[in-house]
């Protein structure tokens, strides 16, 4: 039986008194890209940031390739150079070029040479056409052309897993195809990939697998084409129902 | 991007004024200004008491007699300046840097920090001064200098890095939760963090208070003068204990304000230039 790159078990999280989390299982196997969607609040965003360990839980466990990323045989670094995080609002470092913002992490956190850094980022960032920016400082950009900075700092590393949260819900419409379209080619290219979105065209679209969480449990988990068009629980009912009311479906 | 439609309306035409076009708004404020000027001069020097004052305050044989002597001590405050501000920037840096610091293994530095602010923003600047300048000196410790020049300068210093330390922690506040959030999972461990992301930013974001701190000491150096250094004010009193006349003193002030307006014009250049940079980030 193969590992699954990713396996969140009874995952639990509280914020103060609030259940935010409620014993939440999920595995993701390489090269699957699996989204999460869900109303505001749902706990969505929370799930990836503990899986990200950008926030603590309270009991359960997160496993890549079957080690538990809280545990000491994950050493920090190597849970950043194999977890890739892109967020909502890009969160570029606005007083450093998009090179430099690229190289960081390699450079400082895995102590890689400058010039191999440079060169494995200015070939990322041919491939998302923004080599040409590779100077420029992040506010003289768009937001899509920001988020695709984003995209290519967190691929840096050569992660095995990316964690999108929300990456487009910050663009204007007209730059969301652009971005879409770079996740599309990661998901062509095998990355595996945990995607909380908003845009249910693309999650049917790119997931293997949809996740609907609703009050910090997941209700329903199916293939895109069987829960968007024949969901089995009624809160994923009504959800789909609001959202194609919203004509966002 | 721009929009090119050739059904569209012409632009409207270049603007181009003639010369007397051109100039009548800046004849106009220079001749106002110039009628409000002679008008107050007028005013003010048909007044009776006006010779007493000329005596007093703009005598100009005093102030060309006394010009050497206080611009020799301006220099003096200068220079003390421009060391002071220098050691402030990075000694208030430390502290802020220590206070913002999470963990308990850095709860001594931490403590330490507040309690350095807590105090020396709470003590008088002229005061510190006093017990600094004149105080220590005498206590004669081995291995420190006894000049009341270093110790008046290291009370401002202590003085100044108090509130300085403040302006740097707010700036380190007000940069986004994000960038740390990104920073973390980049891998950065916490000096990283600071050092990349968040202190670049917190100066940025601060940059006017600082430079309105660097204004305010470039005057406030003039406190030295009652620990005995012989700086601007303190040679121009000198002089007037002599003279019984205050115009040494208004040389003083001449040159204080001259020096200040560099630093003033720069502060707004470049408050200025940051304004737009914050519109064009929120475009």
């Amino acid at each position: 039986m193969t590992v699954p790159r990713l396996q969140v078990k009874s995952l639990t999280k509280y914020y103060g008194q609030t259940l935010v989390l409620h014993s939440i299982d999920l595995d993701i196997a390489e090269h699957e890209v699996v989204c999460l969607i869900g109303a505001s609040g749902s706990g969505k965003s929370t799930m990836l940031r503990c899986a990200g360990r950008l926030v603590e839980y309270d009991h359960g466990q997160i496993l890549l390739d079957g080690v538990d990323i809280a545990s000491e045989e994950m050493p920090e670094a190597e849970l950043r150079r194999r977890v890739g995080i892109v967020f909502q609002s890009y969160n570029l470092f606005p007083t450093m070029t998009v090179l430099d913002n690229v190289t960081l992490a390699p450079r400082k956190v895995h102590k890689t040479d400058r010039a191999v850094a440079e060169s494995r980022a200015r070939e990322l960032l041919e491939l998302l056409e923004m080599d040409e920016f590779a100077d420029a400082y992040p506010d003289r950009l768009s937001g899509g052309q920001q988020q695709r900075v984003a995209i290519v700092r967190a691929m840096a590393t050569n992660p095995d897993v990316l964690l999108l949260d929300e990456v487009t819900a910050a663009l204007d419409p007209e730059l969301i195809g652009g971005v879409l379209k770079v996740i599309s080619d990661l998901k062509a290219s095998g990355m595996t990939m945990m995607i909380v979105t908003h845009e249910m065209g693309f999650a049917k679209e790119v997931a293997d697998r949809v996740c609907f969480l609703d009050e910090g449990r997941i209700v329903e988990e199916a293939p895109p084409a069987e829960l968007f068009s024949d969901p089995k629980e009624p809160r994923t009912q009504q959800f789909l129902q609001r959202i194609i009311e919203a004509g966002r479906l | 991007m721009a929009v090119q439609d050739h059904d569209a309306p012409p632009p409207p035409a270049p603007l181009k004024p003639s010369t007397s076009e051109r100039l009548r708004p800046v004849l106009i404020s220079a001749i106002s200004t110039g009628v409000v000027v002679a008008a107050v001069v007028l005013l003010v020097r048909s007044s009776e008491q006006w010779p007493a004052v000329q005596r007093q305050f703009f005598n100009w044989q005093v102030m060309k007699d006394s010009f050497p002597k206080v611009r020799s001590g301006f220099w003096l405050n200068m220079r003390i300046w421009v060391i002071a501000e220098i050691v402030i920037l990075a000694v208030s840096l430390a502290f802020a840097v220590m206070r913002s610091l999470t963990g308990p293994i850095f709860a001594p530095l931490r403590f330490f920090s507040v309690l350095f602010i807590d105090i020396f923003r709470g003590v008088p600047g002229l005061l510190l001064v006093l017990l600094l300048g004149f105080g220590l000196p005498a206590l004669q410790l081995p291995g420190f200098p006894k000049s009341a020049l270093f110790w008046g300068t290291v009370a401002l210093v202590i003085s100044y890095s108090a509130y300085t330390a403040e302006v740097y922690r707010a700036g380190m506040t007000s940069v986004h939760d994000g960038q740390r959030a990104a920073a973390k999972a980049l891998g950065l461990n916490q000096f990283q963090t600071l050092r990349y992301a968040v202190i670049p930013q917190a100066i940025r974001n601060v940059m006017p208070a600082l430079l309105n701190g660097a204004v305010s000491l470039q005057k406030d150096v003039a406190l030295l003068s009652v620990i005995g250094i012989r700086d601007a004010v303190r040679e121009a009193q000198i002089i007037k204990d002599r003279t019984f006349n205050y115009s040494s003193f208004m040389v003083a002030a001449i040159l204080f304000l001259i020096a200040s307006i560099p630093l003033a014009r720069f502060t707004d250049w470049y408050s200025a230039r940051d304004a737009e940079r914050r519109l064009q980030q929120t475009r």
